[in-house]
């Protein structure tokens, strides 16, 4: 039996059914994704290129080795803010390593989520990432600068303060690591004579090691990028000494921009685009290297 | 009826018994016990129950060594459950209680001072889906032994523990290489092997050939056979098949509804030779089962 080009029209228009108005709709849908994708792409480009057209030029080895100076800016560097920065991250990291993981830890693996106190402490935890840093700032400078602290305006006083902005942020991500462990794994262990502990050390923690690590590097990231909680606790900005250990003033690289884009003379502008360079760069090897251990280590389960 | 209010073991706990006894509206399952041999479970009036919900009610079972023992029946009547609870798995989760007491060897499991952790270091377990560590072969055998604290040359442990689970002559060249690389039947074996590598006295397994293919199938069911000359083997399984030939005891198990609340509830039914189970059961409820009229 034959089939008719009817049938056949039928099917077409059955498989086939877009005109020529949805095609043009769908067409104009995509464009608007794509553009709005462009205006942040734009954005960054843009920013960079200034940046980079008003720093690069002072980048040198002096600039990184100078210590700032108010009088010469042609004489100016970022040394004492870089040490100052580079430092925050470890005393920092030191701080929220250890804390933000025996939170996770307890949370995932301890906390019964039917008490009511583990629900609040889970609560608060949540509230506390969505604080303002000026509020951190100024909970650092009223309890570690002054206060039951009473720190002083150091180094350390600065990387507590950060530590504790960004614990939060430590801890949702190691949560999440710890929680994307089977409990299969935990199980097989715990079947074969392990006590928790065991399991969790041997079994539970090298397995979300990888997603723990990427979270504190993009934590320690978004901590020495901020400047509002520095500037309470006392980072100075032209500060003209090496470090010296964690108790010592500081400085640090937001300290310096800041403080540099205002001021009225124009050449330390182009100082502060210098900085903002090394700042940069410093974040981007940072994200790297959380991008590289999450593709090279991460766990397919 | 009364909640048992106590967690696991109050002193009172006698009364409890003799409540739960007096509360059993079924007549009590046909039971055959083990005669002649050793019985290494003494499972007496076992309930285990999620928060306040009862999920298996009533278990008085026998387990002999050396021996497998089956247990069957329809999805949700409770055999993964009651077979956690022969370990003390069940301790993990928060929710779950377990009530009446379980015999090892003449020492009552769930006694307060019993720590479950050296239970679980006699009584070893194998799940339903391979869980291998994300670790190398070698480890994964390794990880038992070394966390109890084993002295001694780990090597020879390995590899008894990879011959005795019928592993050695595949994985031997490539030992150090990760066991998630393994096929899911070689994973299950080397879940089994890695059970063995801490001498237990009893494998626990809970449908461990449901994720596998016939042929691994096969070679698993072949490795219980040869393990039972050492070690006593209790097995969930939904292949009837599968527990008519290799088990030598069967017990099965049902749901029951309770019509009000809709709750279900597994109970024994009927635990006998695996071949009465198969070819004369007792029991109406089992025969339809068996035969493939129900479940």
């Amino acid at each position: 039996m034959a089939v008719t080009a009817g049938h056949r029209e039928a099917t077409r228009r059955a498989v086939d059914p877009a005109s020529g108005a949805q095609r043009l709709k769908e067409a104009a849908f995509k464009a608007t994704m794509l553009l709005s994708t462009l205006v942040g792409l734009l954005f960054l480009l843009v920013l960079i290129v200034d940046v980079a057209r008003d720093g690069v030029p002072l980048l040198s080895a002096d600039f990184l080795s100078s210590f700032p100076s108010r009088i010469r800016p042609e004489d100016s560097g970022v040394r004492s803010a870089l040490q100052g920065t580079l430092l925050l991250i470890v005393v920092t990291a030191a701080f929220i390593v250890p804390v933000g993981i025996a939170t996770a830890i307890y949370l995932e693996e301890y906390a019964d989520p039917e008490r009511w106190w583990n629900r609040l402490i889970e609560l608060n935890i949540q509230n506390l990432a969505a604080v303002p840093s000026i509020v951190y700032g100024i909970l650092g400078l009223a309890w570690i600068v002054r206060g039951p602290l009473s720190l002083g305006r150091v180094l350390l006083a600065g990387a507590l303060t950060l530590g504790l902005l960004v614990l939060p942020v430590v801890i949702v991500v190691a949560r999440e690591a710890i929680r994307a462990v089977p409990s299969s794994i935990r199980d097989g262990s715990l079947a074969l004579g392990a006590t928790q502990w065991q399991t969790i050390w041997k079994q539970v923690l090298p397995g979300a090691l990888p997603g723990i690590a990427t979270g504190v590097i993009l934590a320690l990231s978004r901590a020495i990028g901020e400047t509002a909680p520095l500037i309470l606790v006392g980072a100075v900005a032209f500060y003209r000494f090496d470090s010296d250990g964690l108790l010592s003033s500081f400085s640090a690289l937001p300290i310096q921009i800041l403080e540099a884009v205002t001021d009225s003379d124009p050449a330390f502008r182009d100082l502060a685009a210098a900085a903002i360079i090394v700042l940069l760069v410093i974040l981007l090897l940072m994200n790297s290297v959380a991008i590289y251990l999450r593709n090279r280590y991460e766990q397919k389960w | 009826m009364t909640e048992p209010s106590e967690a696991r073991h109050s002193d009172g706990r006698n009364e409890e018994w003799a409540r739960e006894a007096a509360d059993v509206s079924t007549p009590a399952a046909v039971i055959a016990e083990p005669a002649g041999r050793e019985t290494i479970f003494d499972v007496d009036n076992v309930s285990v129950y999620y928060s306040d919900k009862r999920a298996v009610r009533d278990v008085r079972i026998k387990l002999a060594r050396n021996e497998i023992t089956a247990l069957i029946g329809p999805s949700g009547c409770g055999k993964s459950t009651f077979i956690r609870c022969l370990n003390r798995m069940n301790d993990l989760i928060p929710t779950a209680r377990v009530t009446g007491a379980i015999g090892y060897h003449g020492q009552d499991l769930y006694a307060s001072d019993v720590d479950p952790v050296q239970v679980r270091k006699r009584i070893g377990m194998v799940f339903q889906k391979p869980n291998p560590f994300p670790k190398s072969i070698y480890d994964n055998i390794a990880f038992g032994p070394r966390v109890m604290g084993v002295k001694g040359d780990m090597d020879e442990i390995v590899e008894t523990a990879l011959r005795r689970g019928a592993l050695w002559d595949e994985v031997k060249d490539r030992l150090k290489t990760n066991a998630f690389g393994m096929s899911g039947g070689q994973q299950q074996r080397l879940c089994i092997a890695r059970s063995l590598a801490t001498s237990p006295d009893v494998l626990l397994m809970d449908e461990p050939c449901s994720a596998l293919d016939p042929i691994s199938t096969g070679r698993i069911e072949d490795l219980m056979m040869e393990l039972k000359e050492d070690y006593s083997i209790v097995i969930v399984t939904h292949n009837m098949q599968q527990a008519a030939r290799v088990s030598d005891m069967t017990a099965f198990f049902t749901v029951e509804l309770d019509g009000d609340t809709g709750h279900r509830t597994g109970a024994v039914v009927e635990y006998d030779q695996t071949d009465k189970i198969f070819q004369n059961p007792s029991d109406k409820r089992t025969e339809d089962y068996v035969t493939g009229k129900v479940g």
